[in-house]
């Protein structure tokens, strides 16, 4: 079975799941005053669940034919057959590096943090050239700060949370 | 309405207010660039500033080229990296990044600078005409209208995707909606899918989907295959020699913009439809009038489809101050943040404002022509500075193009959770682009899903449930046009089919 349709069955359970939320279980909370509306905060999730549903069972059938498309996906196209022959331990280490970022930001403060992703994250592409990649992204770092916090008002804390700011 | 005219020219045109739409502009387009803040949010910032000027008709100018100046700054960025910050430019990435990718970003973003110039002016001239007779009309949509009509915008999404696809698209503009209805619905005040985590009470973030949607994903595409980056210097785009378009590309263009600035204008004169549903449906209806190879072109890099958004959005920006300015009701929310602003500077928009005031309803139309023309003279010489975006190294650019991304999630909510869910949803765009899912409909049912879902609630409890639909009769037809809009690509495919098999029985 193809990946779209493997998408599609999960596309299906998940709408089973989503539809099994909004029949049975939303309307328990629901007070006694708002039964008598027309409409519940339940009714819309239960049109999508069933709407969901069919036209996931439609994709996941194959109802509607796709186009006979000669299957050679171009150079710069990705064929995820083959994901072992592309650059997938890069990708990889690069979403492992956001979701440190996103950990660290607020206690190690916005300058350490956004300079040390920015040249971790050259690095694990292949950059050597430290004497250029840090700078960079001290200036690009220091710049954005300025613009954001003190140009445009919107507060990022600069430093590690234990100097105080 | 000459004599209102001359009005404006004699407000518009000091040396102050002169100066502040070209400082108006300046800021709009720089920091619109950055993913994450959009017109919205630089307006807000800026009326402060907007507010000590004291004239209403200097802050009015100058946040009206602000607004100009942020929605071409957005373009740019959906443009040069496929990450569009502000709702009303994703439609222009669909057909302006592919081009970018081709070597042509000089040329894409003088089209869209020429198709914004364009879409903003004759929305200003129509604006001046039509301002008075409009605002009657627009009252005359109601919640089961506007219901219906987003109803048929995610079903001319069904034009977004090519044959075979329309289940496919469908699909992800339910999940799209399904997505919406994560946190506290306006009408119910009751919390729901939230899985009693309290980062999602408030949703997910309009920021933080599209950037999962469209950026995460190429950049990831961009790290797995070095080749696509490299792709870029075929056409040359090192030296971005190609500024211009060619005669015939303006020719082509011509019939889009006409259109599309007419059709956008009228989009953005209803209330809360504005300039994301008028770029979408500008891009769709496009893409259906065009023929053969022209089609086929669409959504690769034409010059039609990127025209067609960038006009239409322009046109709907100026058209959603005819509600504002003739009503007091702004249609959107940049709009309703400038009425807090008029509000500040002891003007109150209504019906009143055209005899009252003339001069500051004047001023703002007038302001609407030089901003144009202060953003087109002012970016056109930029546009190979801001094109060279794309030659930086990929070793420098991947890291920048993630951070940026994350930023702009981040400022937004000021939360770190955002982040996490921006890399999941992020990882699940792109498992969605292996199997060959189109990611726009996805993002555009989550953006018109509260929308919807608020003016279905409110016209089932106008009319005590369904009736609505049957009781007025322009909910029905907009209602029908949306199934027709869906059957028909799929009867078109059968049609065709049917046709082919023919000939290959030999009749």
């Amino acid at each position: 079975m193809a990946l779209d349709r493997w998408i599609a069955l999960i596309f299906v359970t998940f709408c089973c799941i989503y539809g099994y939320a909004a029949f049975f279980t939303m309307d328990q909370l629901l007070p006694p005053f708002m039964q008598r509306n027309p409409v519940w905060p339940s009714t819309f999730p239960k049109v999508l669940a069933v709407l969901g549903t069919i036209v996931g069972m439609i994709v996941l059938l194959g109802v509607e034919k796709a186009e006979d498309k000669d299957d050679a996906p171009s150079a710069t196209e990705i064929n995820y057959r083959r994901l072992g022959d592309y650059k997938i331990g890069q990708a990889l280490m690069l979403l492992g590096l956001m979701v440190l970022y996103a950990l660290m930001l607020r206690p190690a403060g916005f300058l350490i943090s956004t300079t040390t992703f920015l040249v971790v994250g050259s690095t694990i592409l292949g950059e050597r050239k430290f004497h250029i990649m840090i700078p960079v992204a001290a200036l690009a770092t220091g710049f954005v700060w300025y613009l954001v916090q003190e140009v445009l008002g919107i507060f990022l804390r600069p430093f590690p949370f234990f100097m105080g700011m | 309405m000459l004599e209102g005219i001359f009005i404006g020219l004699e407000a518009a045109f000091s040396i102050q207010n002169i100066l502040m739409v070209v400082a108006g502009c300046l800021i709009g387009t720089f920091i619109g660039m950055l993913p994450g803040l959009g017109p919205m949010s630089i307006i807000a910032i800026m009326i402060p500033v907007a507010i000590t000027l004291g004239d209403p008709a200097a802050a009015l100018i100058l946040l009206a080229g602000v607004y100009y100046g942020a929605i071409f700054g957005g373009s740019t960025s959906s443009i040069l990296l496929n990450a569009p910050g502000v709702a009303g430019t994703v439609a222009t990435s669909f057909d302006g990044y592919p081009m970018a990718r081709k070597g042509q970003a000089g040329k894409a973003l003088t089209i869209a600078a020429v198709a914004s110039f364009a879409g903003g002016t004759i929305g200003a001239i129509l604006l001046m005409i039509f301002a008075p007779a409009l605002s009657s009309v627009a009252l005359l949509f109601h919640s089961a209208e506007y219901f219906a009509l987003m109803v048929v915008g995610l079903s001319a999404i069904a034009a977004f995707a090519g044959t075979g696809q329309v289940a496919k698209a469908l699909m992800m503009t339910i999940l799209g909606l399904i997505l919406a209805t994560v946190g506290e619905g306006a009408l119910f005040n009751m919390p729901r899918f939230t899985m009693g985590l309290m980062d999602l009470q408030s949703g997910i973030s309009f920021i933080t989907l599209a950037m999962a949607m469209f950026a995460l994903p190429e950049a990831m595409f961009l790290v797995l295959n070095p080749a696509r980056g490299a792709s870029n210097a075929e056409g040359g785009s090192n030296k971005i020699t190609n500024l211009r378009f060619s005669r015939e590309e303006g020719k082509a263009m011509i019939p889009v913009i006409g259109r599309q600035s007419v059709q956008g204008f009228f989009i953005g004169v209803l209330p809360g439809a504005g300039a994301t549903i008028a770029s979408f449906l500008g891009y769709a209806v496009e893409r259906n009038i065009a023929k053969g190879e022209e089609q086929e072109e669409f959504g690769k890099g034409s010059v039609k489809g990127l025209a067609a958004p960038e006009t239409a959005n322009n046109a709907a920006c100026t058209g959603s101050f005819v509600p504002l300015l003739t009503l007091g009701i702004p249609g959107s929310g940049t709009t309703a943040i400038l009425l807090g602003a008029l509000i500040a500077l002891n003007v109150t928009p209504g019906p009143r404002l055209m005899t009252d005031t003339p001069e500051i309803f004047w001023a703002v139309i007038i302001s609407m022509f030089i901003g144009n023309l202060v953003l087109l003279v002012l970016n056109l010489p930029l546009i190979p500075y801001i094109a060279k975006i794309l030659s930086i190294p990929r070793n420098y650019l991947i890291p920048f193009i993630l951070f940026f991304t994350l930023m702009g999630a981040y400022i937004g909510q000021n939360n770190s959770t955002e982040l996490l869910l921006l890399v999941g949803l992020g990882v699940m765009a792109t498992i969605l682009r292996f199997a060959d899912y189109p990611l726009a409909p996805l993002l555009i049912g989550f953006i018109l899903g509260t929308m919807l879902e608020d003016n279905f609630a409110r016209s089932m409890q106008l009319y005590r449930g369904l009736d609505f639909i049957i009781e007025r009769p322009m909910t029905l037809g907009l209602l029908v046009l949306a199934g027709l809009l869906v059957l028909l690509p799929s009867y078109r495919t059968r049609r065709a089919r049917k046709r082919a098999e023919g000939v290959a029985d030999g009749d």
